[in-house]
C-alpha cells in the first residue's frame, strides 16, 4: 500500500465535513438524506482504509453492517418524507416545526 | 502510480460530494452522488476490497439511488428553496470539525493516546476477498449478520406502515 492512511483519513473527513454542512444548510429533506448517505460513505472509506492498512478483514465485514443499515435507514427516511408530502405538500424542512416551542 | 490514482479518485470524490451539497435540483444532487459512489468503489478495489467495490454499486447505485430517483420524481416539487439561512453557521461548523479531525490525524496518535499498531499484512490472500470475508461474517459475526436481517426487517416494516394511508394525514 503506497498510500499512507493519513491520505484516506484526510479524504473521509473531507467527506463527512461536507455531509454535515449538508445537512446543516439545505433546506429540502431529500438532500439532508443524501448528505447522510455521505456520511456514512465517509466511514466507509475509513473502516475500508483501515482494514487494508491493519491486514485484518474485520473492518470490512462492519463496512457491510453500515450498508444494511444505511439501506433501512434509506427505506424509513423515504417512507418518511412521502408522509410528510402527504401530511402538508411539502419537503421544506421549515414548514415541520410541530415540535419546536 | 498508486498516489496518482488515489487522487484521481480523492479529487473526484470530493467534488461531485461538493455537488451533492451545492446543487439546486435533487435530480442533480442524486446524480452526482451516484458519481460518487463509482469512484468510492473504484476507491475499495485499490484497497483490496473488491467485494465491496462490487456490493457498493449493487446496493447503493443499484437500489439505494434508485429508490431516492423514485421519490424526487414522485413528489413533483415546483418551489426550489436551496439553503437555510444559518448557512453561515453551518459552514463554520463544518470546516471547524474538518480542522479537529485534521489536528487530530496530523498528531499521529489515537484520541485515546496511544500509537497507531503497526501495518499488517493480509494472511488469507490466497482465498480470495469475498471467501475471506464470507468465513468472518458467518463465524465471527454470525449474531450480528442475524441481528441485521432483523433491521431490515424491522424498516420494511416500518416503511410500509409509514406510507399507508391514515397515518399522518391532517385531520379533516
Amino acid at each position: 500500500m503506497d498510500v499512507p492512511v493519513s491520505y484516506y483519513l484526510v479524504l473521509s473527513g473531507i467527506v463527512f465535513s461536507i455531509g454535515l454542512v449538508g445537512v446543516l444548510i439545505r433546506r429540502n429533506i431529500i438532500i439532508i438524506l443524501l448528505s447522510i448517505e455521505l456520511m456514512l460513505n465517509a466511514t466507509n472509506i475509513n473502516f475500508v482504509a483501515f482494514s487494508s492498512y491493519l491486514g485484518n478483514l474485520s473492518g470490512q465485514v462492519f463496512v457491510f453492517f453500515a450498508l444494511t443499515v444505511a439501506a433501512a435507514e434509506v427505506a424509513v427516511g423515504l417512507a418518511i418524507i412521502i408522509a410528510l408530502y402527504r401530511h402538508s405538500a411539502s419537503i421544506n424542512i421549515d414548514d415541520f416545526r410541530l415540535l419546536k416551542w | 502510480m498508486g498516489t496518482i490514482v488515489f487522487f484521481y479518485f480523492a479529487g473526484v470524490i470530493v467534488a461531485t460530494a461538493a455537488l451533492v451539497v451545492a446543487l439546486r435540483s435533487p435530480v442533480y444532487s442524486a446524480l452526482a452522488l451516484l458519481v460518487m459512489f463509482f469512484h468510492v468503489a473504484g476507491l475499495f478495489v485499490t484497497l483490496h476490497a473488491e467485494f465491496l467495490a462490487i456490493i457498493q454499486i449493487l446496493v447503493y447505485a443499484g437500489a439505494i439511488l434508485v429508490l431516492y430517483l423514485f421519490v424526487v420524481m414522485l413528489l413533483n416539487l415546483k418551489r426550489e428553496e436551496r439553503f437555510q439561512h444559518q448557512l453561515t453557521v453551518g459552514l463554520f461548523l463544518g470546516c471547524m470539525l474538518f480542522a479537529e479531525a485534521v489536528l487530530l490525524v496530523a498528531k499521529g496518535k489515537t484520541s485515546l493516546g496511544m500509537n497507531l499498531p503497526a501495518p499488517g499484512e493480509f494472511t488469507q490472500l490466497t482465498q480470495g476477498n469475498t471467501e475471506s470475508i464470507g468465513e468472518l461474517l458467518y463465524s465471527t459475526y454470525l449474531f450480528p449478520f442475524e441481528i441485521a436481517s432483523l433491521i431490515l426487517l424491522v424498516a420494511m416494516v416500518g416503511a410500509v406502515i409509514l406510507t399507508k394511508k391514515g397515518i399522518l394525514e391532517a385531520k379533516s
